[in-house]
């Protein structure tokens, strides 16, 4: 439902998507699951979207609400936070709390009109590497079809001014 | 403490839509500890509002402060340089502190970014309930400790109405009757006949109903 309302909204305000644009995505991935999994994917080779930066963080239970708005701020198109499954956190409940700040945070992206789709958090283990290939390639058709973050641009203007 | 939450962006972006500099001010007591408006929260309210009016291609200023209490002069006049050069605040503590605030900037619009609910306590994780009402002549000596004028949902002080579901209260199941813990509690601790005895109406005159009330304290007074 999320998707639907962002794209909407975002088509209300300014979806330009400028040629040769491609996605930029943030995937936060915690350094006992999802940064393995990412690691195992360059190492056999598996193909996940170029526009993908991989932020290794010691748990997703780590990550406060306010990185991810800084993300947005700063203009990135989405982020994938990627933690470990239910009940294999090293930390217990960090994914747990991850799972319920990205709760927050989409409300807020999808109150301000930036849309709430464009924050996404999977589980998988470290030896999943397929299924972290397939979820970059996911998020980054997600964010392709909800167009660039509208943020972006006007960033560069002010700070070419200031 | 006193508990409140946050006010939805869509409300606080209307307030202050007419501003392009605002300060933002939380508040490091109650509000703090009720994850409301503390430093944490007033951070989050300004990336969202940042990013909402830069989105209405209407940007916003914003600053931050967060000052230990709100509510008491010796902290406001951390203020000073911050609302400097501002347009407007915003205060991100109770109703208390948001007028303490405009007291101290006559000549500046002070809003509330919060909703300020009730004195209560933190009942379990991220919970608070309501326990007091500040009536100014507190019964609870009488009660066991439970207040049945700010958790009986009608307030009655000989007994319950007659309407509890179980433990439950008629007006709404998600609470206790009052009734019901009052009794189990004075059966507890053994005083029982203590609902022997009438309690007659209440004196309000200590309450809220005359307008404001004045704490003075001669005995600390120089
Ligand atoms: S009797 Fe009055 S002061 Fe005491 S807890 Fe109840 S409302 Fe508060
Ligand atoms: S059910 Fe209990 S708490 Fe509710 S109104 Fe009646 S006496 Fe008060």
């Amino acid at each position: 439902m999320s998707p639907d309302r962002s794209e909407s909204r975002s088509e209300g305000t300014r979806t330009v998507r400028p040629p040769g644009w491609e996605p930029e995505i943030l995937a936060f991935c915690c350094s006992y699951c999802a940064s393995a999994a990412a690691g195992e994917a360059g190492a056999v080779r598996l193909r996940y979207p170029a526009g993908t930066r991989i932020l290794s963080t010691p748990c997703t239970g780590g990550i406060e609400m306010e990185h991810l708005l800084e993300a947005f701020e700063k203009g990135v198109d989405g982020v994938l936070v990627v933690g470990c499954p239910d009940g294999g956190c090293h930390f217990v409940e960090g994914n747990q709390r991850a799972l319920r700040r990205l709760e927050r945070v989409r409300a807020i992206l999808d109150e301000i009109g930036l849309g709430g789709g464009r924050l996404r958090m999977v589980q998988l283990s470290d030896s999943m590497a397929p299924a972290f290939a397939d979820h970059m390639r996911e998020i980054t058709e997600t964010i392709r079809a909800m167009g660039p973050n509208p943020l972006k641009p006007a960033r560069k203007e002010s700070a070419g001014r200031s | 403490m006193i508990v409140a939450s946050p006010k939805s962006i869509t409300e606080l972006k209307s307030i202050i839509a007419g501003h392009r500099k605002v300060l933002f001010v939380g508040c490091g007591t109650c509000v703090t500890v009720c994850l409301a408006g503390g430093e944490r929260e007033v951070g989050i309210m300004a990336y969202a509002m940042r990013m909402a009016r830069r989105l209405d291609k209407n940007p916003v200023e914003i600053s931050q402060v967060t000052i230990e209490r709100q509510c008491d002069n010796e902290f406001l006049k951390d203020l000073a340089e911050p609302a400097s050069g501002v347009e407007a605040i915003v205060s991100f503590g109770c109703g208390a502190g948001v007028q303490a605030i405009a007291e101290r900037f006559p000549d500046k619009p002070v809003y509330a970014g919060l909703d300020t609910q009730f004195l209560g306590i933190l009942e379990g994780q991220a919970v608070w309930t309501e326990k007091c009402l500040g009536c100014g002549s507190c019964m609870l000596a009488e009660f066991g400790g439970i207040c049945p004028i700010t958790r009986c949902a009608k307030r009655l002080l000989n007994g319950p109405c007659g309407g509890s579901l179980e433990d439950r209260c008629e007006v709404d199941p998600e609470k206790p009757c009052a009734w019901q813990l009052i009794y189990k509690r004075l059966q507890a601790i053994g005083q029982l006949d203590r609902l022997e005895e009438v309690v007659p109406p209440k004196d309000w005159s200590t309450a809220w109903y005359g307008g404001a009330r004045r704490v003075v304290r001669r005995d600390h007074q120089v």
